[in-house]
């Protein structure tokens, strides 16, 4: 932050202000112009047709026992994948970006894999590791484990797709920070966890929140590494996503855009969330004094 | 217990400075002895056989150009770094693999390194308060530490302070209250004022030694600044290519290096490259005493108020003259095109010294060394 800040002074904003009003007026509007056409117009489309018979078709849609089903299924999900990769996005930015080891940039590269690789072709690995024809399958059949077609496949597949978020967000901003902070608390004689969790942790916090956030809204969002291993079960192995789907396959517009609405409904509290957060940070306040 | 503790605290601190000096004299043992020390970055020496002694209570500065290695010695005795060869001891007690966490040292960062989601109270105490619970200072001892180093480094009042509330100068105290809050048996300070203007620096230098005296506590200071290392430390060591070449006192520097190196880094020598002969060195008509110097080129430190204005010697064009207080410096060049500087008593034949002037000059002092 404290890099960028100076030369955004210099040379952002009075060029900016020295640009004549015409062109201000045309930049401005096309970037309104397109947000509210792509972005929030189909919101609200999806809003009103959910709505479009009035409030208590809606109530109902969501109140069928399926789409309770697909509510509660896609909280679980995400309630496991999100810590899960929380955890490891740590421990990963931890790793790479405090410490010196062969093959690292090599890891840095794999942790991109789930966003540069197709989630469909995710899904169909899991199921070629998992599956009943797959490496493992014949051992999880004779111990009775139901990976594929079921929850655990559902979970795994989340996490696969979710896995860079936190990792990636805190990667660069602990590169950022050095590691001074972390010599200074051994130097003073803190144990390697103290220095984690008084000097490491608290540095990231605010970044780990983001991408907690963000890996929260993919993890409830993701459609089709899930699509491949959930297997459609109505009521056991769908999720939100996968229900709305199901719904509007059968012409049931207002059930589709109901638990659709409450997917956005989901995300838009997700970044209500993140704003507010911004807005309370004390000492970030106090840092750019 | 609490009371014991709290009790323990205050003698450790600051209050007791004397203790550091009770014992044995101070040249009979090291606070910090550092032997045959090796190591190897991917491409040259950082390290080159070193070995040094750091005396109770003294405040010694390892200087050098970048690049010497005084860096990577300075955070080999913290436990940043690992040897490769040699030993680190501690009051004559083997560290040299021991965690930094474990020395029980101060170390003072380049830029500080103060904890930025911590008030400056909050810095200042960390060291206490992250032992473990047996060891560790009740809370009203740790405030009352806080508050004795606070007073300490003159910043009483900005506790509550957020690091990036301070300016540079403050923050550089403060990372200095925050390394002595522990008591270390050693202080290490990088660069302790490369980062800030040179207002600031020079009136740090004083608070730095003022503290050092006030806390006792021998100090290890790394910089690239001669003045700044010959100003403050008790005893300089240089260091070049990751080799000492001399520890001495600043005096002892100044008037007798031991080597070229050192001759031409501190101090403001001009430097006379000539040829050694039967113990005299000669550059054109100049002679300067060169006992025990082999025959052969050689390089003569000269200071500027080692010439003396002669009827022969060497010739020398007047550039510039300026007159500062007493001294009469002359910038001039000789007939090889290396430059000279001069320092004279103010009156010396003023007539003569005047821009394109050819005078001859004689040196009075100096030191020879066989070129390499």
């Amino acid at each position: 932050m404290s890099l960028t800040a100076p030369s955004a002074a210099k040379i952002g904003h009075p060029n900016i202000g020295r640009e004549p009003l015409w062109v201000r007026v045309v930049v401005i509007g096309v970037v309104i112009a397109f947000v509210t056409l792509m972005l929030v117009l189909p919101l609200i489309a999806v809003f009103a047709q959910a709505l479009s018979k009035g409030l208590s078709p809606f109530v109902e849609a969501i109140g069928q026992p399926d789409s309770l089903s697909a509510i509660g299924l896609t909280l679980i999900t995400a309630a496991i994948a999100v810590p899960f990769n929380a955890a490891f996005g740590v421990i990963a930015a931890w790793a790479i970006a405090k410490h010196r080891f062969v093959g690292k940039s090599l890891l840095v590269s794999l942790i991109d894999v789930p966003f540069s690789i197709s989630p469909v072709v995710a899904g169909l690995a899991y199921i070629l590791v998992f599956g009943l024809q797959g490496w493992a399958g014949s051992w999880l059949i004779d111990h009775d484990i139901k990976i594929i077609f079921a929850v655990p496949g559902i979970v795994l597949a989340t996490i696969f797709v979710t896995f860079p978020f936190v990792a990636r967000q805190l990667i660069p901003l602990m590169q950022a920070q050095g590691v001074d902070e972390e010599e200074a608390a051994a130097s003073l004689g803190a144990s390697a966890l103290k220095t984690f969790w008084r000097v490491t942790a608290p540095n990231i916090r605010w970044g780990l929140l983001y991408g907690v956030l963000l890996c929260n809204a993919r993890a409830m969002g993701e459609f089709g590494a899930v699509s491949v291993v959930s297997g459609h079960i109505r009521g056991l192995t769908d999720t939100m996503p996968l229900h709305v789907e199901i719904l509007y396959n059968e012409y049931d517009f207002v059930g589709a855009f109901a638990v659709a609405a409450l997917l956005c409904l989901l995300a838009i509290v997700t970044l209500i969330l993140k704003a507010a957060l911004e807005a309370f940070q004390p000492e970030v306040a106090a840092n750019a004094v | 217990m609490p009371y014991d503790l709290e009790h323990k605290a205050s003698e450790a601190g600051l209050t007791a400075p004397s203790n550091a000096l009770e014992g044995p004299p101070p040249e009979d043992r090291a606070a910090v002895s550092v032997r045959g020390l090796k190591k190897q970055f991917a491409r040259y020496p950082a390290l080159n056989d070193v070995s040094i002694d750091v005396r109770p209570g003294e405040l010694l500065a390892l200087l050098g150009p970048s690049g010497s290695g005084k860096t990577t010695l300075l955070r080999t005795i913290a436990g940043l770094e690992f040897p490769d060869e040699g030993q680190v001891l501690f009051d004559d007690v083997d560290v040299t693999y021991a965690s930094a966490a474990a020395r029980r040292v101060g170390f003072v960062f380049q830029q500080y390194a103060l904890f930025r989601h911590m008030t400056v109270a909050k810095n200042i105490a960390f060291g206490l308060s992250v032992r473990k619970r047996k060891d560790r200072p009740n809370r009203k001892a740790i405030d009352a530490r806080v508050a004795e180093l606070l007073k300490l480094i003159e910043l009483e009042g900005l506790g509550k302070r957020y690091p990036a509330q301070l300016s540079g100068g403050q923050r550089q105290r403060v990372a200095l209250a925050r390394a002595l809050a522990v008591s270390p048996r050693v202080l290490l300070l990088d660069e302790p004022f490369g980062a800030l203007d040179a207002t600031v620096r020079k009136s740090l230098r004083r608070e730095l030694r003022r503290i050092h005296n006030a806390a006792g506590v021998a100090t290890v200071f790394v910089t690239h600044d001669q003045e700044e290392a010959l100003e403050l430390a008790d005893r300089v060591a240089v260091l070049n290519l990751g080799r000492i070449e001399q520890i001495a006192a600043p005096d002892v520097l100044r008037n007798h290096p031991a080597t070229a190196f050192v001759a031409g880094f501190v101090g403001e020598a001009n430097r006379l490259e000539g040829a050694a002969r039967g113990g005299v060195f000669r550059l054109g008509a100049l002679e300067l005493a060169a006992e025990g110097v082999a025959d052969g080129p050689a390089l003569a430190f000269v200071r500027p108020d080692q010439f003396e204005l002669a009827g022969q010697g060497l010739e020398i064009t007047v550039e510039r003259v300026t007159l500062a207080g007493l001294i009469t410096r002359v910038d001039a060049i000789d007939a090889a095109g290396h430059r000279l500087e001069i320092a004279l008593p103010r009156g010396t034949e003023a007539g003569a010294l005047v821009h394109g002037a050819k005078v001859f000059v004689k040196a009075v002092g100096g030191r020879v060394f066989p070129a390499t």
